[in-house]
């Protein structure tokens, strides 16, 4: 049988403002345990949660960009569990009037463009962590993450691949990040998702019994859970079983999922709207005011590159995997007046080159002003591609221009007509076998040829030029 | 001295006929002599009082002292205090020593009030007779077989015996007016949001109110002048202007619109306390008020819309007590839920924990819409209610308590009939009005009875001058019980 994948996807997207969503307490990570944890947090009788506007700017940011609704009056709600990390007893969350709803996030799988939903985002504040190995026999409790505003943002369930899944968290991470409200660090939670997973036998209308990977942390991670659940789920099926709905923990050491907790256990939440907490109501002029300040969004800039420097769709995609990769394209397409050879570079060598050193465009050695001065070289005939990376190589390394370093290492490509047929004349007569088969019509004994001459000229020959004189002298 | 008002010890201060720690020391001396017997307080740390009533001479002999600086004053247990057990009447908070001042007793101190203590009170606020208290019950200074009255039985009692002029209170369905009235002391419920909830312990978020209790009504107003206003820290706090409730006291009342709702003098009013409203709105008449006939026809539904609400919000308000951060945690527990049942079930009293289990059952799926929004469009219906009274009169006049109090243990193995005594109350709290106690009499058995003011949003000054008249033309509240 044909199986066809459905699934939908919840991420937690922390928001980065100095102060947590309900008091003044300071969200930096990483200080020593409780200490950004202010009475609000540590839930103390007759404390009362405040809330953080800033929260709710940048929730109104990630409306806009996701084309969605932004409800004017939302209301935070009550989300009722016991778990020591859980100081209140309840998570002020949002149940049935979240901030934004009817969203849509535009991925790019292969060549082709498909459109995710996205049912809702609410805003909502972090849980506390339970430290279980550092104390023996003991848990520990650490209060600095409680009250850090989040953003849980929830897809339709409608990917059909683990290829659209990845498509459209990568596509969301650019955008948080993008807009600016997210850190984006996946390592300190900054990005959590929850992937509902199911299957059906292809053209079924039905949607499967779904299970849901909990707080994976990665983007690999993701991939091989989301491919280990699929795999599990249609050979239980096969198998003549049956997949019960469950939530479910990704080990990545085994690379497998396993049961977390069944439907029948699942909490009843006791969800009510929080009486200690007004409705939010946002009006239009501030919706307005932050519509103004919006950045070009990463498919508004795609579109251009491909208008206004002819990079291809593919490129433009990869070109806009971050404002600063994008702001650093545009500035080496715009400075040498050469798009196309910029996308490649940026997205060929720069790529690479970073990927290799384990870094980010940010931390790029080379500047845009930099790869636009070899862009330009290469441009006007100054360097071969060959050249380029042997500049592109020592740029790397220093903080010379192009200019410099074709003039120090005497890298200029030679396109002077007589000592290019000097060295023709020299190949031809030390390879007359050559000379003899490509007269007889084998057109392949002309690139040994034009590889003698390049030998002789140490690389630095116009490899068009060299073509062209050899057929000229030979014909 | 010991039955002198707000008003008048601010005057002795001012003028020097006595210190703050002389004062202090008077009352401190009252409470170590009678609290063992009306169980007031829970709390009385005598060298912390008389270091603040010291500092409080200190500002005054500086030229820097206020109108009420070096007033002794009670707070009832559920405003968190720093350095003082705010333990709430619950065994649960036995421990808990605040970290923290809550907004009220931050505007007391800057007022220059001393604290006397911390007053008794039904565990958590909950409760109509104070007998829920983890430390037992208090005793109606009229008559010690008696009820105070719940859940600021300690604040109304204490100012009744004497054992302090002024009090702190908290009402959510009636807790500072019931009290008052079985007390025979002067207490009012301000209109909800006018005075902070931040550090007050929560009961039900959107209920709860503090105020002021004391012998009359115009130590209430320069009570209430101290506890209002705005405070950033609770988003239900309204910001307006600060007024001041004592502005209108001497208003003459002729023309005073007031308004009698039909439902208040139905059914199961006793004729003690309907004898005693009578002969108090025959008063307000000779003093030029004119009396209509209003009728708050959701009346009835009041109750169950209120023993729906306020569970629902307790059960989550209170989930934070749970072992781990403060306060009781059971001794042995053999895993983390047992660890979270012991402590809860060693930690709640009985009402407490009906509560948690009412409102946990309203609160569940399937059963929400049913139960909590029913009552929340009830609640609708009962300010509508109050709306449309208000077109016809100025205030609204009823009695607190269908009964003077009764008997200590009477109803204590009957919580419906408890509930159902807390009818003339509770509408105003669901309607977020301002209500009031008055003294206007006794039952024949002896005991208060009170006379409930209703007034419309920010009426606050409205009614406390009607209660100040009437008190101009009464002796109500200048009678103490003999101890």
């Amino acid at each position: 049988m044909k199986w066809e994948v459905v699934i939908g996807i919840e991420v937690h997207v922390q928001l980065n403002t100095a102060s947590k969503i309900f008091s003044g307490a300071s969200t930096a990570f990483g200080a020593a345990p409780n200490t950004q944890a202010s009475a609000v947090e540590l839930a103390f009788p007759g404390v009362l949660p405040v809330l953080n506007r800033a929260v709710v700017d940048k929730a109104i940011r990630l409306g806009l960009a996701l084309d969605a609704t932004i409800n004017q009056k939302n209301v935070f709600a009550r989300k009722n569990y016991f778990y020591p990390d859980l100081p209140k007893g309840y998570q002020i969350s949002q149940m049935e009037l979240p901030i934004v709803e009817h969203g849509k996030l535009k991925i790019l799988v292969g060549e082709e463009e498909k459109v995710i939903g996205v049912t809702r985002a609410h805003m909502e504040e972090d849980a506390g962590k339970s430290l279980h190995e550092d104390f023996q026999g003991l848990s520990g409790i650490d209060l600095n993450r409680a009250g850090t505003p989040l953003l849980e943002v929830v897809s339709e369930p409608d990917m059909r691949s683990v290829d659209e899944a990845l498509a459209y968290v990568k596509a969301l991470y650019t955008l948080v990040t993008w807009l600016g409200i997210c850190d984006g660090n996946m390592q300190e939670g900054s990005f959590r998702m929850d992937v509902n997973v199911s299957v059906r036998p292809e053209g079924q209308k039905e949607f499967g019994t779904r299970r849901e990977i909990k707080n994976l942390n990665s983007f690999r991670f993701l991939e091989q859970a989301a491919k280990y659940e699929i795999q599990w789920q249609i050979d239980t099926l096969e198998d003549g079983g049956k997949v019960q709905q469950a939530t479910v923990l990704f080990d990545p050491d085994s690379g497998e999922t396993r049961m977390m907790r069944s439907k029948e256990d699942a909490h009843d939440y006791r969800y009510f709207p929080d009486p200690d907490l007004l409705p939010v109501c946002i009006d239009s002029a501030q919706i307005e005011a932050i519509r103004a300040e919006m950045p070009e969004l990463p498919g508004a800039m795609q579109a251009r590159f491909v208008a206004e420097f002819g990079v291809s769709g593919y490129d433009a995609g990869l070109l806009t995997g971050s404002r600063a990769l994008a702001a650093y394209f545009e500035t080496v397409a715009k400075v040498s007046g050469q798009g196309k050879l910029a996308a490649n570079w940026v997205n060929g060598e720069i790529a690479a080159r970073l990927n290799r050193d384990g870094k980010e465009i940010g931390d790029c050695p080379i500047d845009a002003a930099r790869l636009s001065g070899l862009i330009a070289r290469i441009a006007d005939g100054t360097l071969s591609s060959k050249l380029a990376k042997q500049v592109f190589e020592a740029m790397w390394d220093s903080e010379l221009s192009a200019d410099a370093i074709i003039e120090r290492d005497g890298l200029k490509q030679v396109s002077d007509v007589g000592a290019i047929e000097k060295m023709v004349d020299e190949a031809i007569a030390a390879n007359p076998k050559a000379v003899e088969e490509f007269r007889a019509g084998k057109e392949k004994a002309l690139n040994a040829l034009a590889g003698q001459v390049m030998k002789a000229s140490k690389g630095k020959a116009n490899p068009a030029q060299v073509q062209e004189i050899l057929k000229h002298k030979l014909a | 001295m010991i039955n002198a008002t707000l008003k008048a010890l601010s005057q002795q201060l001012a003028a020097k006929a006595v210190s703050s720690e002389e004062l202090a020391g008077l009352y401190l001396d009252r409470i170590a002599a009678l609290n063992p017997t009306l169980n007031a307080f829970i709390s009385v740390d005598r060298d912390k009082t008389l270091a603040e009533a010291r500092a409080a001479d200190a500002l005054r002999a500086a030229g820097q002292a206020g109108p009420l600086t070096g007033v002794p004053i009670a707070h009832k247990d559920i405003f968190c205090q720093q350095g003082w057990k705010t333990s709430c009447g619950s065994k649960m908070l036995d421990n808990f020593v605040s970290p923290y001042d809550a907004h009220v007793i931050e505007q007391c101190r800057a007022a220059g009030l001393v604290t006397l203590g911390r007053t008794n009170m039904d565990e958590f606020a909950m409760g109509s007779s104070n007998e829920n208290s983890f430390y037992g019950p208090v005793k109606n200074p009229w008559d010690l077989a008696a009820i105070p009255g719940g859940s600021s039985g300690g604040s109304a009692a204490a100012v009744a015996a004497r054992l302090a002029p002024i009090a702190t209170g908290t009402d959510t369905g009636g807790s500072i007016r019931q009290p008052a009235s079985h007390c025979g002391v002067t207490g009012i419920k301000p209109t909800y949001g006018v005075v902070s909830r931040y550090g007050m312990v929560a009961y039900a978020s959107s209920l709860d109110q503090g105020g002021p209790l004391a012998q009359t009504a115009e130590d209430c107003a320069l009570l209430l002048n101290v506890m209002a206003g705005f405070d950033q820290r609770d988003s239900t706090s309204l910001e307006r202007a600060k007024e001041d409730y004592s502005r209108d006291l001497n208003a003459p009342l002729s023309g005073l619109k007031i308004g009698l709702p039909r439902e208040y003098f139905a059914e199961g009013l006793s004729a003690d306390v309907a004898g005693v409203v009578d002969g108090a709105i025959a008063e307000l008449k000779k003093l030029g008020a004119e009396v209509v006939e209003i009728s708050l026809p959701n009346t009835q539904l009041s109750i169950p819309a209120y023993y729906v609400i306020a569970p629902a919000e307790a059960s989550t308000n209170l989930s934070r007590y749970d072992g781990v951060r403060y306060g009781h945690r059971a001794a042995e527990y053999k895993d983390l839920v047992d660890m979270y049942e012991k402590t809860r079930a060693e930690g709640f009293g009985a009402e407490v924990k009906r509560r948690i289990m009412v409102g946990t059952y309203v609160l569940s799926h399937g059963y929400y819409d049913a139960y909590y929004l029913k009552a929340q469009k009830i609640r609708r219906l009962i300010a509508n209610d109050f709306k449309a009274a208000f077109e016809q009169c100025d205030v609204i006049l009823g009695p607190v308590a269908p009964t003077a109090a009764f008997n200590i243990g009477e109803k204590s193995d009957d919580p419906v009939q408890m509930y159902l005594s807390d009818i003339y109350t509770l509408s105003v709290n669901l309607a977020g009005l301002p209500g009031m106690s008055v003294p206007a009499g006794f039952a024949a058995n002896g005991r208060p009875v009170g006379l409930q003011i209703i007034g419309n949003y920010f009426g606050e000054a409205k009614m406390l001058n009607v209660a100040h008249q009437f008190q101009q033309a009464t002796d109500w509240h200048q009678k103490a019980p003999a101890l």
